[in-house]
This record gives structure tokens, sequence and C-alpha cells, in this order.
């Protein structure tokens, strides 16, 4: 069993280190996905439903194949049922994208056209169209219940009855989703913008029944999945097809209406509450009636009563199916909903209490991390200055503050294998399967590796996102792959040392346990006087290496995070414009591997959650069944002048390394809305929060 | 693959010459290019006027005109002295126009003549009246960013911000004909759906916007521009207004109301502008002025905040107007 270097003895792990990656970026030598170029490249484009639900009765591409230029032509599945527009058809491989586009439409489809719901209240209704045949629209859970909710409603001070809702969010990566397939006869390689190498790996290899080992996966840089690529999905099976048929490498990256349709989306949530309190602030009793859709899948879940402990409580859950896209995993899947809904909640029940919101949660929050974030986060936004009466301010343009929570859990685990090995040039190599999402994960490797090796992190040669070498790693989820990739690479630098040490100590005639790194030199502990270079000492290497393998080291990491961030907001009741003015995140993280990314992870979250709270929305038009705003122009993303003053505090609790990427982008939804409330004595129990529904509630309210 | 003819002639002349049936003008290219991509424009000849001498030019004239050149940048234009000295109002709109790379190659003829930014318009899957289909997807749909004022079968807004701005400052439009060329005041310019359902301006297939011209304004004349949108760059406005204001005293003698967001044509409230004339601009006018633009709005099923949003704007703008006379007399 191992640790961690103290914050002392830490030289550069909890440092804020540069991307190694970022220069590459920044001028563009960086290589994504959409980037490779390979000779007698294809480009592919897939041919989409054009109906929220068709079954489809024949495809003849047989025009498509007679235009000159298009080299490969493949249906997904001639008896396949579409039950959403932008559900897949058809692929096509051709000389250009111009004439793959082309050929789509040249590819006759004849469809059955069915009858569609895109909105949960619509499918909800006896009589609505099946989005299954053989299934209902609404799948109801099981009814939860523990304590008694009426012995709690019968004693208590104040109750509320509320429906919250939250809506489609979906991923927006900037880097499309998309494959290049090469094939060598049963071989091929990859190129995959993905969050799982081994798990792209893995589907394709199944796919086309082929040993695992003649499928290489590279994802060198990719720009974004936030969950939404774990496979090749769809589209990376019809790109390997289209490859494999044509006889040449094919690139299919999908454009951005492809991307709002067809790869997926956080599910909406819609949750019907009774809640109870005691007059002491004690959350009594819940009693809810949760919904979601995750399109024509499931997966609408949430977690309820979250954070806060409720002894009395029911609660049933249903995933709705609609005719719309298929929710995939998105950035902290279920808790931006969850906390949107219960902080929302905790701040009405806190108002018709006359508690001070902050008190009526200490009271409900069993989490210890979370108590201290409390103090220290109304202190950094201060929480005195907030309004005590928001329902009677005065003015048109008016300024308030509120709050949220969250938890993640973070603790990443087995499944990686990597290899550190010294040569005797002084080269540092570590090399694992895992893959940057963004996060930084190339150079919190480095810094471990450095730290180990007493080098610096632009030392170490550090080869990930490839399947090549055979060390696999798991998807980055679940922000899991910190916690899940250093431990192995420590535990494979720690071996590495420790024999290069042993070299030294022959050379220098001393005990192995009596030499010590740092500075890029090996000296003696006891006489820093008495050293060699770090060149000198591999050089004793002569024609050997040094090759270690790493293993897994629970006790490197942990799992569980909490989460508090406090919103200042400024609401223009004359427009109906929110202004975040300061968002403090209070943030615990455990062992801080690069303080300069973990901090933007931070950064990122808050500004993701912010987007959702006040602009993202996927809308669909019921009467066709289309989404209105597949395109960035209005499916409306925050830019760089709508952002606060962003304060982000790493509440560190402990030495082991914990998972940071989704966490951050839980808290920030309820926050806005309850420092709107707080500003503006307006409460909206659905978001996003727009001029337009502003404006309308202020109305309401002086009428 | 939709293939185009693609020509850059050097003079006005030759650009008139190759207009035509199928023929369209390609400035900044911001809009048009777009259009194209979503198979909304289909031509077979693009004549890219950006070959043609002088017409970015910027110029300020002897009667005391300002001329700009229909190929001038939005950059260009808001970084102007000239502009700078007497329209800061065109700034305030400028700045808040798309975004700052988007600035620097649309321009300002491009502006005037783009085409509606309405969802189900601009969606190649809706076959809209404005497209010569079927009707208007806004009425019963989702018509929250749509018309309050001047909707009839269709209900687009017009999405310039220059276009109210430049309109409260009395600007003409030049447009140039084979046979003759014109100037026509901005406010007969643009086109509300009663009398086109697939234009928005007075252009003929066979015409060029060359220039726009701006009269010096008025003595102790205030202009201000303001716009919402919900999010800060590279978003068209829920509603904007544009107010041009002289004083004598403290008389209201000029006034210039422009609305834009809210309906099919840059829409100009003359009945505010009248009342405002001849009085001191006080609270209380204010409030009647600000109910009084909205008197004859029809709002769709979704966007009955534009009205609340009107008045706010308007309100905001007119008080800006009294305190800087206000300053001005100090
Ligand atoms: C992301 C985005 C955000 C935007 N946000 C805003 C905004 O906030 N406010 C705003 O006002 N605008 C906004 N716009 C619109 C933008 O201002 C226009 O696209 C631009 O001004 C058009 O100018 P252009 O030179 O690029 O025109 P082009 O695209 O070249 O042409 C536009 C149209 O006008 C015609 N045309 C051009 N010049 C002439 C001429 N001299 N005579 C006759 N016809 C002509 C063309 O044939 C075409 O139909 C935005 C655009 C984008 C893409």
């Amino acid at each position: 069993m191992s640790s961690w270097p103290s914050a002392q003895e830490a030289k550069v792990l909890g440092k804020r280190v540069t991307r190694l990656s970022g220069v590459d970026k920044v001028t563009g030598r960086a290589k994504y996905t959409y980037d490779i170029r390979l000779p007698g490249l294809l480009y592919g484009k897939i041919l989409r439903c054009p109906y929220a639900s068709a079954k489809i009765l024949s495809v003849d591409t047989s025009k498509a194949e007679a235009l000159p230029g298009v080299r490969a032509v493949v249906v997904v599945d001639e008896n396949k049922t579409c039950r959403f527009v932008g559900d897949e058809v058809a692929a096509v491989a051709a000389t250009s994208t111009d004439i793959a586009e082309d050929a789509i439409r040249l590819i006759e489809v004849e469809y059955d056209i069915g009858n569609y719901v895109v909105d949960e209240q619509t499918s909800m209704k006896p009589g609505a169209p099946k989005v299954h045949e053989d299934r209902e629209n609404v799948r109801p859970g099981g009814v939860n219940e523990q304590g008694s909710i009426d012995d709690a409603f019968a004693e208590a001070a104040v109750t509320l009855e509320a429906t919250y809702s939250t809506q489609v969010q979906t991923h927006m990566c900037l880097e499309t989703h998309g494959h290049v397939v090469e094939w060598d006869g049963e071989s091929m390689t990859v190129w995959a913008s993905t969050q799982a190498v081994f798990g792209v790996r893995g589907s394709l290899a199944d796919h086309f029944e082929l040993p695992a080992d003649q499928v290489r996966v590279i994802t060198e840089h990719m720009g974004g999945g936030f969950g939404s690529k774990f496979g090749p999905g769809v589209e990376g099976v019809l790109a390997a097809r289209l490859a494999k048929e044509a006889e040449a490498p094919v690139k299919l990256m999908l454009d951005r209406k492809e991307e709002f349709l067809a790869v997926g989306n956080r599910p909406s949530a819609i949750a019907e509450i009774r809640a109870a309190a005691s007059k002491d602030g004690r959350l009594l009793a819940m009693d809810m009636k949760t919904y979601g859709t995750g399109g024509a899948s499931g997966g609408a879940g949430f977690p309820l009563p979250y954070v806060y402990t409720v002894n009395n409580r029911r609660r049933q859950h249903s995933d709705v199916f609609i005719n719309a896209g298929n929710a995939r995993a998105m950035r902290a899947p279920g808790h931006p909903q969850a906390s949107f809904i219960m902080e929302s909640m905790m701040d009405e029940l806190a108002y018709e209490l006359g508690m001070d919101p902050l008190e009526f949660r200490r009271r409900n929050d069993p989490n210890e991390v979370r108590q201290g974030q409390y103090t220290v986060g109304a202190r950094e936004i201060g929480w005195h200055r907030r309004n005590r009466n928001p329902r009677e301010m005065k003015g048109t343009l008016r300024r308030g503050i509120g709050m949220g929570c969250g938890l993640w859990g973070g603790g990443g685990g087995k499944g990686t294998q990597a290899r550190c090995t010294i040569h005797s040039d002084g080269t540092v190599e570590v090399v694992t399967g895992t893959q940057d999402l963004g996060t930084g994960i190339r150079t919190a490797i480095a810094i471990v590796a450095a730290e180990g090796l007493g080098l610096a992190p632009e030392q170490i040669h550090v080869r990930i996102g490839d399947s090549q070498p055979g060390l696999p790693s798991g998807g980055s989820g679940g922000s899991t792959t910190t916690a899940s990739v250093t431990p192995v690479i420590k535990t494979a630098v720690d071996k590495a040392r420790v024999q290069l040490l042993q070299w030294v100590a022959e050379e220098m005639e001393v005990e192995a346990t009596a030499l010590t790194v740092g500075d890029g030199k090996i000296f003696l502990a006891d006489d820093l006087s008495r050293n060699l270079s770090w060149k000198e000492a591999t050089s004793l290497l002569g024609t050997d290496m040094i090759v270690t393998e790493g293993e897994w080291d629970s006790n490197l990491r942990q799992s569980g995070v909490a989460g508090v961030q406090f919103a200042e907001v400024e609401v223009d009741l004359q427009t109906g414009q929110i202004q975040p003015i300061r968002i403090v995140a209070v943030q615990d993280c455990g062992l801080v591997v690069n303080r300069l990314t973990a901090e933007s992870q931070v950064y990122s979250g808050v500004i993701q959650g912010l987007s959702w709270a006040l602009l993202e929305d996927r809308i669909m038009d019921p009467s066709t069944g289309l989404m209105i705003n597949p395109d960035m122009e209005y499916y409306k993303v925050t830019g760089s002048l709508d952002m606060p003053d962003i304060q982000v505090i790493m509440y560190d609790t402990h030495r082991k390394v914990t998972g940071l990427g989704e966490p951050p982008v839980i808290p920030t939804a309820g926050a806005i809305a309850n420092a709107v409330f707080n500003a503006t004595g307006l409460r909206f129990r659905s978001i996003p929060i727009t001029p337009d529904k502003v404006l309308t509630a202020y109305k309401e309210a002086n009428a | 693959m939709k293939t185009f003819e693609y020509i850059t002639p050097e003079t006005i002349d030759e650009a008139l010459e190759l207009l035509g049936e199928g023929a369209q003008i390609l400035a900044g290219g911001t809009d048009l290019l777009g259009e194209m991509k979503r198979g909304l424009a289909t031509p077979k000849r693009l004549i890219n006027l950006k070959g043609i001498q002088g017409l970015a030019d910027i110029r300020s004239i002897p009667d005391g005109f300002l001329t700009i050149g229909s190929l001038a940048t939005l950059s260009h234009l808001a970084e102007h002295p000239l502009v700078a000295q007497h329209y800061p109002l065109l700034i305030e709109a400028l700045q808040r126009t798309a975004s700052p790379q988007i600035r620097n190659i649309a321009t300002v003829g491009g502006n005037l003549c783009q085409r509606p930014r309405c969802w189900y318009y601009r969606h190649s899957a809706f076959p809209c009246i404005r497209k010569h289909g079927e009707g208007c997807f806004a009425m019963g749909g989702q018509d929250r960013y749509h018309a309050i004022f001047g909707g009839h079968r269709c209900f687009i807004v017009h999405p310039s911000d220059l276009a109210p701005a430049l309109m409260a400052l009395d600007a003409e439009v030049r447009i140039a004909h084979a046979d003759d060329s014109r100037i026509v005041p901005l406010t007969d310019f643009f086109v509300g759906p009663r009398d086109s359902l697939t234009q928005e301006n007075i252009l003929t297939r066979q015409e060029i916007l060359t220039a726009i011209r701006i009269p010096v304004p008025p003595d102790n004349a205030y202009g201000t521009y303001l716009k919402v949108s919900e999010r800060k760059a590279t978003d068209f406005a829920l509603a904007s207004v544009a107010v041009s204001i002289a004083w004598l005293d403290t008389q209201v003698t000029h006034a210039r109301v422009v609305l834009g967001g809210v309906a099919p044509v840059p829409w100009r409230v003359k009945q505010v502008e009248e009342m405002l004339i001849g009085d001191e601009l006080s609270g209380k006018r204010i409030e009647r002025a600000c109910e009084r633009a909205v008197d004859d709005a029809t709002p769709l099923r979704h966007n009955r905040y534009k009205v609340a949003l009107v008045k706010g704007l308007l309100r905001k703008a007119l008080h800006a107007a009294h305190r800087s006379r206000e300053k001005g007399e100090k």
C-alpha cells in the first residue's frame, strides 16, 4: 500500500501545470479525428429518417450507387422502424462530401409513416400515439416508500405542493461525433472522437466478429464528449461498413444538426412534489411523482431527495417515451436535474418557514464536508447581503443571492494497465490506453511520473489514446479517469525508480534506500553533494532499460465529493434579462493533481450549468415532430460576454485522488434560480429562465 | 451539389447587366452562404460586388450628408470618425450586432437586405409561405420570437439592428438600376407581408443597393439604441429600440422612434413621435409614450412578453434622452 507525497514534499503534484498539448492545440498542430487525412480517403454521409415515426418498407440505393464518385452504399436495416427524426437509415461513401450528400438524396426509401408524439405531457395522455408498438409510453417504476407521509404532514408547520421541471439539454461537443476507418485485410484502424478508446475497440470487434487485437483505435486528441461518446455508435459502425465495402478509408463526421438530433442528450425531468417541514426546520416528508423523457429510449431517472435526509417519503418515477433522439449519459447524469428540483424546493420551504435558506439546508444535510463548505461559500459571496424579504423589493434592477448543492462519486477503479520505461538515454515513457477527454489526463500522468522520478512534467513522454500497445484503460465517464489512471501510473513509476536507484546504488557504492530523487538528479539523502544527474544515472543502464508495469492501488484514491455553489444575479425587470454577477463554487476534490486543470473543470461545470439554467433548450414542434432549433443560432449556449465572475475554491479534504469532471455542473442551475427569487420574489420552477418568462411572471405578479 | 457561376464585375453597370433571373448579389456572404447551405437560396449566378471600386467608401459630402457605400463593412462603419462624431446611436447598434468576426465581413448593404431569421423559415424541412410554401408555422406553433406588430399570414421579424438605427436618423438608400438610379427614404425601403410574402424590401431582381445617405442630425440631437437578446453577443434582438430626439430649450422639437425585432419591418412608431414633439420629456409623458407605442400590438400565443419589453426599452431610452438633456444644460 502506498500513499501520495504530502503537500510539503510534493514538487509538481498539485501545482499549476499547463497542458502538455496546449501549444499544439492552440497552434492547430494537434490532430483531431476531424483532421485525419489519408491517401484515397472517402467521405461518408448518413441518410436520416425525416419522419418522427416511420417503418421502412423498402430502400432502393441503385440511383445513389450509379452516381459517379460514389464508392459504397450501405443500409442500416431494411426492416427498421425509425422512432425519431434523424434516425439512421443508410449511408454513402464518396470521393467528396458534396457527392456523398447528393447520393443520399438519391436513395429512395418507402416509409409507412406513423403517428408520433414529441412532448412528455401529450405522450402520457391516454390514447397518445405509441412510440413503441409493444410498450406503453409511460414505463412506471416501483413505488418507494419509507416512514409515514400522512403522519408527517399532520405535524408539519409548513407544506408545499409544486411541480418542478428541467428541459432536455444536448451535449454540444465542439468536435462532432465521427470516425475515420481504414481496413487492412481483416484488421482495421479507427481514428475515433471518443471518450473510450477500448470501448470503441470492443464494440467494433464484436460487431465485425474480429479478435480485439485486429482493431486499433486511436484518439490522440478529441473535442469533447460529456458522456455522449462511449462507443462507436451507429455512425461508427456505418463508417467501418462503408470502408470495408469501398475497400478504401472512410471519414464520417457528423454535422451540427445530426449532433442535435441523434447522438444523445440529457433527459428532461418533471417532479410533482408535496413536501412538509417542521417549525424548527426539519424536512419531514416528501411525496414525489416524477417523470422524464430520454426520447425513444429510457434512462430518465434522477436521484431524489438527493443530498438531504427525509425520513418519510414516497416516490414513483416513470420514464416517458417520445419520438425524439435518445438520451445518453451527460455530465453527472441525473444530478443537475435532482439538484435544481431539490434546491428550489428547499429554498421555497425555507422562505415559507421564515428561516435563512442556508440554515434550513444545514439542518437537513448530513454531510460534514458540505457543512464546512456552507461556511466558506457564504463568507465568499457575502450571504449576509441577501434580501430578507424578496417579495417586497423595489425598483426594476434587482440583485439577489442564492445557493445550491451537489454530490458525486468519482472514486475510479480497476481496469487500467500502464507501463513505465526508462531508457538509457534518459527518456521516460509512460504508456496507457486512456484518452484525454479534455480534462487533461495526459498532463496529470506526466505530473505523477515527474513527481515519482524527480523530473519535470515536460520530460515525460506520455503515450495515450491508442489501443495498439495493448494496455487497456476504462472509458472516461463518471469522473473516474484521474482516480483510475493515476494510481496505476504511480505504482509503475515507483517500481521504475526503485530499480534505477538500485543501479545508482551499485555505482555509488551506497544502499539504494539511502538515495533519493529530485531536480533531475539522484542523490544521497544525507549528503546532497554526492549525486548523479538523471542522464548520468540512466546511462548506467547501458544496453538495458527499465520496464515496469503499474498495478491498481485502491488506497491512492477515494470516492465521494460534495460541492456547494452560491450565485449572485442582477435581474432587469424592464427587459427580463438575468445577468449572473458572481458565482462562488466550493468544490470538494481530494488530492489535486494539477491545480490548473482541476480549476478549469470547475469553471467549465459552472459555465455549462449556467448555460442550461438560462438558455439551452431543445425545442420540438408538436405538429411535425421536428426539432425546431437544431443549430447553434437558436439552440443557445452562453458566450463569453454572458459570463459572471467565477470564483473557484478547491476544498481539499484528503490526499487521495477523486474525480472532478462532472460534479461542478450540478449545483449551478439551482443556485441561479434561487438567486433570481432572492432578487425579485419571482419563483421559477422550470428552466431555462429566459427573458420572456421573467417578463411574463413579473407581469402576473403585479396584475 | 448545386453548381453556380461566380462573377466579380468591376463596375456597377457591369453588375447590373449581369443581374436577372437566377442571379443573386454576394456582398460579405455571411447571410447568403448560410442560406445556400440550407438550400434556401439556390442562385445560378453569384455576382460578387467586392471587385467594384469605391463601393465600400464612407464619405461626408458637401451637402451635409454622410454617404456609406453599401459594401462598407459593419466594423469599418463603427470605427469611422464621422460616425463617432455625429451618430453615436449607430455605433451602439453596430456594437450589438452579431459578433466582431461577423462585423468584419458583413456589409451595410447586406445587413439591410438580409433575409429573415425565423426558425421555421431557416429550417429546411418547413415549407413555409416565405419559401413559396403552405403557410406560417409560427401561427399556432413556437412563436416566441415572432412579430407583435404588422404580421399578416407571416410573422417574421426584421432581424437587422442597423436598420432601425438608420431609420431613426432619417437615412435614405440609393438604388441603382440599368435605366436610372433613385433615392428612397429608408422608411419606404422595407416591405411587410401585406405587400409581399416572399420579399422584405422593394428591390427588384434588376436592382442593387449602392449607398446609404444620412443627413446631419439636428442641433442638440440625442440618439440611443437599446437591444435585448437572450445572449449578449451573436444573438438577434427579442426587441430593440432606436430613438433620436432633439430639443429647443426643454421642448422636444424632433423625435424618431423605431422598434426592431418586433415586426416584419423596422417598426417606426409615428404616433409616439408626434406625441413627444412640442412638449417636455416628463416622466408622465414617457409613460404615456410607452403605452402608446404598444397600442396596436397583436401578440401571438407566446410573445406577449414583447409588449412589456418594448415598453421597458422605450422607457429606458427616453429616460436616457431626458437625462442627457439635463446634463447638457448644466
Ligand atoms: C451568427 C450570426 C449572428 C448575427 N447577428 C446579427 C445581429 O445581432 N444583428 C444584425 O443586425 N444582424 C445579425 N446577423 C446578420 C448579419 O448582420 C448579416 O448576415 C450581414 O449583415 C449580411 O451582410 P453580408 O454583407 O454578409 O450580406 P450577404 O450575405 O452577402 O447578403 C445578404 C443578402 O443581401 C443581398 N445583398 C447584399 N448586398 C446587396 C446589395 N448591395 N444590393 C442588393 N442586395 C444585396 C444578398 O443577395 C443576400 O440576399 C447575424 C448573422 C449571423 C451569421
